[in-house]
């Protein structure tokens, strides 16, 4: 009877454990080893548009995250109910229920961003790392390892973006500056700045440019 | 038994090297070259010093970076002696500096290297020094010997040029290089001469360059404009023998050339009558350049000895 208790107990605990790793491992892998802008290579619409500035790339991160985090938990809890055919319809309802969320509650409460970030919000509802994470992880996996997931992949997308923008705003204005703050001047690019970093032509060099590094410094392991 | 040497083709060549056409086409630039210093004076120098010494040591870099073997070919040489030649004369050194680097790490070392870039590294360099600095991209100066003042002057294909003397001194001015420009677009006599030279060598093919003239020349006739002022001016003749017939980046079959020619020439018009720029000869080679994949894919040529089957013959095959 003692004996049966323990074991029990013993297959509970290593069971919670087993599924805090596996929380671990699911955040963990969408920032470095399943990066989703650098690895998968999706959401490249969004990442190109507003990586112009800091600002921009922050604000269009935390919509990600929140859009991410939102149907993911949704779809995780209603994985079994949905009927396979329909999913991607499904999918979609519930993305664009968080997107027209976010994007409503941006135009309240900050107009500046949701000017600036224009189109690019509402489009986060045929975001491809969105509409993946939900086909390929949510709709699959429990509701835990599915946040654990939105999280990570959020997270990795946010990484992403702030690394591109901020190399693009340096050198396409030659300061940085985050919500209003400016953080820093170059002496000489302030005043005659690479203008193509701030064109749609210096996103596709930027980031063709961090894939060959991460690729030549072994970041990301070739074929 | 060791002069049996078992190679793949080609066998026959004509023993002209790769170091060889270059250094050929180095020592052609020099006649714009001298062109842009005498004209320019010291700060040409010094943009030209720059820019071919930055091409060197980027491409040694690059060629670091990606582990690869550096070759002195003399490529990088010519980027960097293009590039130079095609800058404002009056442009701030540091700038040169930052085009010459993007010239051979963008446009050329991230598509492969040599053989394998798409672009024109030199045009696609003042491309992008274009979209950065506009501002320097545009000041341009009248001829100032050395020693003497710098004075703004409009280039002969900008809005603000005007002309009060007769059309014969301004063709002769045009023709010698007395005049606003780039510095080394100007003097049309002396890139003839570096172009009679290539042409001479067979470094170069006549087609481009006179395909692409024709159609400037055709096209300003047709839309009434002075057809003498408009292959002078500009950077056309620079372009056209210098920058369009790049190896690399040009179609490799005689009649691709003659479209490729053509299409330079119809862009360079309509970019000079109907564009926002007074001059259209770079973004035309460029654009030019993206079409030389397809150019390549459809005009081939005949292959030898081959007939053409007649319809009957085809039918009478089948049955």
């Amino acid at each position: 009877m003692e004996c049966k208790e323990e074991s029990r107990s013993l297959a509970s605990e290593t069971k919670t454990r087993k599924s805090m790793s596996s929380f671990w491992k699911e955040f963990l892998k969408g920032i470095v080893v399943s990066n989703p802008v650098f690895i998968l290579v999706l959401g490249l619409c969004p990442t190109l548009a507003v990586s112009s500035s800091l600002d921009n790339a922050l604000g269009m991160s935390a919509g990600v995250i929140f859009v991410l985090l939102g149907s993911n938990i949704i779809i995780a809890l209603i994985r079994n109910a949905t009927p396979n055919l329909v999913r991607i319809p499904v999918f979609i309802v519930v993305i664009a229920t968080f997107v027209t969320i976010l994007t409503l509650s941006f135009e309240a409460y900050l107009p500046p961003l949701y000017e600036s970030l224009g189109i690019y919000l509402p489009l986060i509802v045929v975001n491809c790392i969105i509409l993946g994470r939900a086909e390929v992880f949510a709709s699959k996996n429990p509701v835990l390892l599915s946040i654990a997931d939105a999280l990570g992949i959020g997270l990795g997308f946010t990484l992403a973006l702030f690394i591109i923008s901020f190399i693009r705003e340096l050198f396409g204005t030659g300061t940085l500056s985050i919500f209003g703050r400016e953080l820093l001047k170059l002496p000489v690019l302030s005043e005659h700045p690479l203008t193509i970093f701030i064109l749609p032509s210096g996103a596709f060099l930027v980031i063709g440019f961090l894939l060959a590094l991460f690729r030549w410094t072994g970041v990301i392991k070739g074929e | 038994m060791n002069n049996l040497l078992i190679s793949s083709s080609p066998h026959i060549w004509r023993g002209l090297s790769t170091n060889k056409i270059m250094y050929l086409v180095v020592v052609a630039l020099l006649f714009p070259t001298g062109a842009g210093i005498y004209f320019f004076g010291y700060h040409a120098i010094w943009i030209i010093v720059s820019s071919v010494i930055t091409a060197v040591v980027t491409e040694l870099v690059i060629k670091k970076l990606r582990r690869k073997k550096f070759v002195m070919d003399g490529s990088a040489v010519i980027t960097g002696l293009l590039f130079a030649l095609i800058l404002p004369p009056r442009i701030p050194i540091w700038m040169v500096v930052v085009g010459s680097v993007f010239c051979i790490a963008v446009a050329k070392e991230a598509f492969g290297g040599l053989g394998y870039n798409i672009f024109n590294p030199a045009l696609a360099g003042r491309a992008f020094m274009t979209v950065c600095f506009p501002g320097e991209m545009t000041t341009w100066i009248l001829p100032s010997f050395f020693g003497s003042d710098a004075v703004t002057g409009a280039t002969p294909l900008g809005e603000s040029f005007t002309w009060e003397m007769d059309k014969l001194t301004l063709y002769k001015n045009l023709f010698i290089g007395n005049r606003a420009g780039s510095l080394g677009e100007t003097s049309v006599m002396l890139i003839l001469i570096g172009a009679i030279l290539l042409l001479a060598f067979k470094v170069i093919d006549w087609r481009i360059p006179v395909f692409y003239l024709g159609t400037v020349a055709l096209g300003s006739f047709l839309l009434g404009e002075d057809v003498i002022f408009q292959l002078l001016a500009g950077g056309l003749m620079l372009g056209a023998f210098f920058m369009a017939t790049d190896y690399v980046t040009s179609p490799v079959t005689a009649n691709g050339r003659i479209v490729f020619g053509v299409g330079a020439g119809l862009l360079t018009v309509a970019i000079r009558y109907f564009g926002a720029m007074p001059e259209g000869v770079c973004f035309s080679i460029l654009l030019m350049n993206a079409f030389t994949p397809l150019i390549d894919r459809y005009i081939k040529p005949k292959p030898y000895g081959y007939v053409r089957m007649r319809k009957k013959e085809v039918k009478a095959g089948q049955s």
